[in-house]
């Protein structure tokens, strides 16, 4: 232990929120569509994967990053629209295992229809020009790339929270949550708000793809690893609530970062084992309603 | 979800006699429809697997079909059994029928583990958190490179002969392994049929039903829940045990959520809840695959695209449809 020095553990402890602002926007949009529609959307890691391809072809025709950082949200937005239309619209009021089925099932074609596409190996993706390199943030260097993840995942969440609170149809959403019946009887056309939010939660899911792209790559299976750990981010942070997503998003990825410091072996199995202990602490997680466990 | 589920205490229409009489003599038709199988298969192999994936379904229908909860995590108890099976053989030079037992034990006990921190939650809550901590036993396993093999998967489990009674009997002659492994089957399948008539049994279906009802009328629904959650991960682990002895390798992708997820879409597809729908699932799903993959490599596209259909057009499986056909 005697190369632990201060600034290492914080620098660490950087690297640990980078890798948490992915979580939290992969687990935000989870829990928007949760939260509103109480579909657990389990094709959500297909469409973070389905993001980073898009962005890697897009940059192959010509484009570049920050084309894509428009580009890909707005296509895997449209994307998911349809999917809610044409697939789990028919499932409402089946309960909620179907939807969940559904979009499992769903998971499986997407990854094959990109292997299909692409192929079975992965892609390195560029991190682009202007992004690459280290600053020194006093305590270190740290890559630029990261700071800017946290940066987009910060604008992406501030932008969602005007969204929600300062908009007409922010309000709508809320409300919708709440109490579809009532909205309805309003005269709110409700499935048209479901149809926008699940098409706000796949495009945040893609943009968070693209974000993770030239950290670890292009897979196929890139969605279904963090599809089990964004599950982890839900029940900490407890399911539909933003808030909850945001604060155990970040804490996942810190706890990550650090075990993988102190004791690598153990990295991934620390995030199950934050899980357990807040299941069994509060099983509700963070911020949940209890209401929906017991 | 119960519209699928078989309800033996309903009372029977004028044409539900072969329903009534399927209902009675369930694990004695089992038994010889297992019998009979491999006479119908185009090839031992297949009808090997479809034993074993059908005895997983079997052990997650208990709780998936008759306790109402969906779990995704079930490829954590058939792949303990599989290790646990396998380490008993590989490190210890256990005889085959201790290390099966193993196998039982290592999907008992990973039950009870997840089962305790898991239970407690349900519907949606309880997929996730099953998936979560058998994404965990993954990661266990695949660090223990020194008992599993791991990337590489556990390797050497080799049984030629195996003595009954005195009697050897070859393992490798596949027409000998699969009537081994149909034996012990078929006895879970009669394990089961037990279970399922017993108190106990009604006490799984009416926690499913009404939960608080039945909390109401002196049942410890947590206590069951998870009792019931333990005696499908033995099913399950013997299932494991029986695929690593079949195989001869225990693979890390058996602890691979898909590894969860498929035995989801055999029980969907068979028809959850029903007694004879996972069998039938898991020979529909396993035929197709093999037809399937010998014409394209990409069959998980189209093993996706079909169970989409069954969730969107078929909801209550093969196996239920024609109950709900019988009953009427």
């Amino acid at each position: 232990m005697a190369g632990l020095s201060f600034d290492l553990i914080a620098l660490q402890l950087f690297a640990g929120l980078a890798l948490g602002a992915i979580y939290v926007l992969f687990a935000i949009g989870l829990s928007l569509i949760f939260g509103m529609l109480t579909v657990v959307n389990f094709a959500h890691g297909a469409f973070y994967m389905v993001g980073a391809y898009v962005g890697l072809y897009l940059i192959s025709l010509g484009g570049n990053f920050w084309l894509c950082l428009v580009a890909v949200p707005l296509l895997i937005g449209l994307f998911g629209m349809a999917v809610e239309r044409v697939l789990i619209r028919p499932l409402y009021g089946r309960g909620i295992d179907y939807p969940l089925l559904l979009t499992f099932g769903l998971s499986y074609v997407m990854v094959e229809c990109v292997r299909i596409a692409f192929g079975k190996t992965g892609y390195p993706f560029d991190t682009p020009e202007v992004l690459q390199g280290a600053v020194n943030i006093g305590v270190g260097y740290f890559p630029l790339y990261r700071l800017f993840v946290i940066g987009a995942t910060a604008a992406v969440l501030l932008a969602l929270w005007l969204f929600l609170e300062k908009t007409s149809f922010g309000l709508i959403i809320r409300a919708g949550a709440r109490d579809p019946q009532i909205v309805r009887v309003l005269g709110v056309d409700v499935s048209r708000v479901w149809l926008i939010v699940f098409g706000i939660g796949t495009a945040i899911a893609g943009f968070a793809g693209l974000l993770a792209a030239p950290l670890q790559g292009v897979i196929p299976e890139m969605g279904g690893t963090i599809l089990a750990e964004a599950f982890v981010v839900t029940v900490v942070g407890g399911m539909g609530s933003i808030g909850g997503a945001v604060l155990a998003g970040l804490l996942v990825g810190v706890v990550v970062s650090m075990t993988s410091l102190f004791a690598p072996e153990m990295a991934k199995v620390s995030i199950f084992a934050l899980m357990a202990i807040v299941l069994i602490v509060r099983p509700q997680g963070f911020f949940g309603r209890a209401g929906l466990l017991s | 979800m119960s519209e699928a589920t078989e309800s033996i205490r309903q009372s029977p229409g004028a044409a539900a006699g072969w329903y009534e009489f399927a209902t009675k003599h369930r694990a004695g038709i089992a038994a010889l429809a297992i019998l009979i199988f491999p006479l119908v298969m185009p090839f031992t192999a297949l009808a090997v697997n479809i034993l074993i994936y059908g005895l997983y379904a079997l052990g997650f229908n208990l709780v998936f079909g008759y306790l109402g909860l969906l779990s995704f995590g079930h490829a954590a108890l058939l792949g303990t059994g599989a290790y646990l099976c396998g380490i008993a053989i590989v490190h210890f030079a256990w005889p085959w029928y201790a290390a099966i037992a193993a196998g039982v034990f290592g999907g008992l006990l990973i039950a009870l583990l997840i089962g305790v921190i898991a239970i407690r939650t349900r519907g949606i809550y309880f997929a996730m958190v099953t998936m979560a901590l058998s994404q965990c036993v993954y990661y266990l396993f695949y660090q223990a490179v020194d008992w599993t093999g791991g990337e590489n998967g556990l390797r050497g489990i080799n049984i030629r002969t195996i003595d009954l009674f005195g009697l050897q009997i070859d393992f490798l002659e596949p027409i000998v392994r699969y009537y081994v492994i149909a034996a012990f089957v078929i006895a879970a399948f009669f394990v089961m049929s037990r279970i399922l008539a017993s108190p106990f049994g009604a006490v799984i279906e009416a926690v499913r039903e009404n939960e608080m009802r039945a909390r109401a009328s002196g049942y410890d629904v947590i206590l069951t829940r998870l009792l019931t959650f333990v005696l499908s991960g033995g099913f399950c682990g013997l299932a494991g045990a029986l695929q690593a002895l079949h195989l001869s390798i225990v693979p890390i992708e058996i602890l691979h959520y898909e590894t969860s997820g498929l035995v989801v879409m055999i029980a969907l597809l068979g028809g959850m809840g029903t007694f004879f729908g996972p069998m039938i699932g898991a020979a529909v799903f396993l035929v197709l695959e093999n037809l399937v993959s010998v014409w394209t490599v990409h069959w998980q596209l189209i093993v996706g695209a079909i169970f989409i259909a069954c969730v969107l057009f078929f909801p209550a499986g093969i196996w239920g449809t024609l109950i709900a056909r019988g009953r009427r």
